[in-house]
């Protein structure tokens, strides 16, 4: 985890008074926005983010065309995969993109799909079904719990009406964008703890 | 990438391997039919046989997860995967009801843009209560996989009934 490079900030944020909390919650809104938005089959599947700080909350809204099963109901599990790999996807491009935000160093309203670092790359994603996805709104968390240069491991939870019976959970191996083809602000070693 | 026929496949000769198609079809369109997700994402059964599946999924920009290489997400990927693996289980002999259990998903390419991918599961393997199942996805280079995947499915056993899909 540890890393040599440590590249100086581009543009360090000069003030010593703090940034009015509205101000704060646009940009990191902003930036969350373009990332959500850069991914079409969020979109497709209507998948949203919900913030609080750094921690994100993904949200898929029950609809009929989710179903898999339409004797129990129940949703698809190519739907329930698909929703936690977005999570676990979206989780690691915005631990990417949040200390460079946070500095100030990417204006989060010129960030578009051409603009934002390339998204990593899945190389294993494997889905433990542990219930039924009934027909309801889902919810899914990941964490990160690896974040090198190259590689990364991302945990994902998801459920539906209550917070401790999972639905499902998923473990993923990422790739992440190779650090040279990076603009500078995105190039550190570990994007592991954003919120430091 | 398979040897099993097109489901539309006229050359049938007997009435028997004719009316078996005509089942086999049948079936594979209540399939889909009755998985709106499945039929959302545009998927098409191409072959259903004893513990086998072939469905393939339309290139759509819809899917797209990176709008800079313009490659299908993963996430759509495994869905189709899902759903041959379950179809798979589904035809197994014996098989009422399946559910997965766990799917493991390698991606070992990105599928090119604009191509149709295609899944083959294979049902190798079905006790009492759990079938254990791999999948393969190609595009149109089926030389190299887009992804392979590995799964176990829970088993609910009927000999009949509506979902006699064996």
């Amino acid at each position: 985890m540890s890393d040599t490079q440590q590249p100086q900030p581009t543009a360090p944020r000069q003030s010593r008074t703090p940034e009015p909390v509205q101000v704060v919650k646009e940009r990191r809104d902003a930036a969350l926005s373009a990332l959500v938005q850069a991914v079409p089959f969020a979109a497709f599947m209507g998948i949203r983010f919900d913030r609080r700080g750094d921690e994100l909350t993904a949200l898929l809204p029950w609809r009929d065309a989710l179903t898999g099963n339409p004797m129990l109901p129940a949703m698809h599990g190519g739907a329930t995969s698909a929703f936690l790999e977005m999570t676990a996807m979206i989780e690691l491009a915005w631990s990417m993109i949040w200390a460079p935000v946070e500095r100030g160093e990417i204006d989060a309203a010129t960030l578009t799909p051409d603009t934002l670092p390339r998204l990593p790359k899945t190389i294993d994603f494997t889905v433990d079904f542990l219930r039924s996805g009934l027909p309801r709104d889902a919810y899914a968390r990941a964490r990160v719990n690896r974040s090198g240069r190259r590689y990364a491991s991302v945990h994902v939870e998801g459920w539906q009406d209550n917070r401790s019976r999972l639905f499902a959970q998923a473990t993923g191996h990422f790739l992440m964008p190779d650090p040279a083809q990076l603009p500078p602000q995105f190039r550190r070693g570990d994007t592991a703890s954003p919120a430091e | 990438m398979t040897d099993l026929p097109p489901p539309n496949d006229p050359k049938a000769a007997s009435p028997d391997a004719a009316r078996a198609d005509r089942r086999q079809d049948a079936v594979a369109h209540q399939f889909i039919k009755a998985l709106p997700f499945a039929h959302e994402l545009g998927m098409r059964i191409d072959a259903l046989d004893d513990g086998r599946a072939v469905v393939s999924m339309p290139y759509d920009q819809r899917l797209v997860g990176d709008p800079a290489t313009a490659v299908i997400h993963g996430g759509a990927v495994s869905a189709l995967i899902d759903t041959t693996a379950g179809a798979a289980v589904m035809c197994h002999p014996g098989v009422a009801t399946t559910a997965t259990l766990d799917l493991r998903i390698d991606y070992m390419r990105p599928a090119t843009p604009g191509q149709r991918i295609t899944a083959e599961a294979e049902c190798y393997h079905a006790t009492r209560n759990v079938a254990f199942v791999r999948a393969r996805a190609v595009d149109e280079d089926t030389q190299v996989p887009v992804a392979t995947a590995a799964g176990t499915f829970t088993v609910t056993r009927g000999t009949m009934g509506q979902k006699d899909g064996s």
